[in-house]
């Protein structure tokens, strides 16, 4: 029972895949200008996560070796367009402000580098849990960026205004915001590694 | 035809929408490959290669394709099979014709596959140029030009980028922000810079 838990476990902190692998660096800025928007995203990249990490283990003995990354990109692919149909069927305004990085997700390297890494080697249960994990940490990653980004770029978390008379920043919730963002949290989990 | 149009379109895609440094893709090859002036270059010819052939190719597909038998919704899947193909083929024709060119570029050529700036350009030129009262003529030139200027967008980039990183190696940065996370915040004063071009109006 305790190595289901930790496989589940490492993704959210140890290796998270934001701040330790630096993986899934695109959609992570693109979209984390506001909590909504992070939030949509990381719950999309942790369903194409889980489907295809699923199926890629339960299939994992019938793929030959060297085609084996655009069987992976083609299982991956069909949980986007899933994602994508869903999407634009039931949250509209979501997929607007989403835009082009839903379909992006194809080529965000955490779904790709956990197929690759971990799927194609283990079975269903542990990599369901290893998707599990690395989504949720992936989420919360995006959680904590769109927070501090969407708070000084707009003094709002949630859309709702959190302290009267705060002046925001509109730099931050702008393409500089989320570079500077992702660069001193990378430093500021540099620092606790090494305390 | 209307020239003004393409100018629009060259300009905003290398400057004012820079693909990295104000639509975040392709990050990975930017952070990644942008230690020295060299390997950015070489990565930058080989994305600007591939962007502007997968923008053809890509067109072709979709406007013969998908719009006929209307399956317009498989359009992610498409185009990534048929840029991971793409990219193959030019890997082994690469290996095969020019052994010299395949040692100066062959090691880009892989990660080109999963750098999402290559998948953006054509996910965006079929939002952008796939309207109706657009003549087939223009949607297909505008598509091309948009691919090839997003791939010198980017080369610009990473050309600026290593030449900053190359500097940064000689200075004394704080151990904690030393390689990546300075990049990041100097990739950030970049697109502050770049913020000025948005001012353009034509």
């Amino acid at each position: 029972m305790k190595s289901l838990f930790a496989e589940f476990k490492k993704g959210i902190h140890i290796e998270n895949p934001t701040f330790a692998l630096l993986l899934g660096l695109c959609p992570t800025l693109a979209v984390s200008n506001n909590i909504r928007n992070g939030l949509g995203m990381g719950i999309a990249a942790t369903f194409v996560l889980l489907g295809s990490n699923i199926i890629i283990s339960s299939i994992r003995k019938l793929i030959p070796t060297k085609i084996r990354i655009p069987c992976y990109i083609v299982v991956i692919a069909t949980f986007v367009t899933i994602v994508e149909l869903l999407l634009k069927a039931y949250f509209p305004v979501l997929d607007r402000s989403l835009g082009i990085f839903v379909p992006l997700i194809v080529v965000n390297c955490i779904i790709l580098g956990r197929a690759e890494a971990f799927a194609s080697k283990n079975t269903v249960t542990y990599s369901a849990l290893d998707a599990l994990g690395m989504g949720i940490g992936f989420m919360l990653a995006l959680l904590i960026i769109s927070s501090i980004r969407e708070f000084l770029g707009s003094g709002t978390l949630l859309g709702f205004q959190i302290i009267q008379g705060f002046q925001p920043a509109i730099i931050m919730v702008l393409a500089p915001g989320a570079l500077m963002t992702l660069g001193l949290l990378i430093g500021f989990n540099n620092w606790l590694k090494r305390r | 035809m209307d020239y003004g149009k393409f100018m629009t379109i060259a300009i905003s895609a290398i400057f004012i929408n820079n693909f990295i440094l104000t639509r975040f893709l392709g990050l990975c090859p930017f952070i990644g490959v942008s230690k020295q002036t060299k390997p950015a270059l070489g990565m930058g010819a080989a994305v600007i290669f591939v962007m502007t052939l997968s923008g053809f190719i890509t067109w072709i597909v979709y406007k013969y394709l998908l719009v006929p038998f209307g399956l317009e919704y498989l359009r992610t899947i498409a185009f990534i099979l048929v840029i991971a193909v793409f990219v193959q083929a030019v890997e082994m024709a690469m290996a095969k014709l020019s052994p010299a060119l395949y040692r100066a570029m062959g090691i880009y050529i892989p990660l080109i596959t999963t750098n999402c700036a290559v998948l953006g350009v054509t996910v965006l030129n079929v939002n952008m140029f796939f309207k109706k009262d657009m003549s087939i003529g223009f949607s297909f030139i505008a598509s091309l030009l948009q691919a090839f200027c997003a791939g010198i967008g980017f080369m610009l980039a990473m050309l600026l980028m290593s030449g900053i990183r190359e500097r940064l190696d000689l200075t004394d940065v704080p151990q904690s922000l030393a390689g990546i996370p300075i990049a990041f915040i100097v990739a950030s004063l970049m697109s502050m810079a770049f913020l000025g071009f948005s001012g353009f109006k034509f």
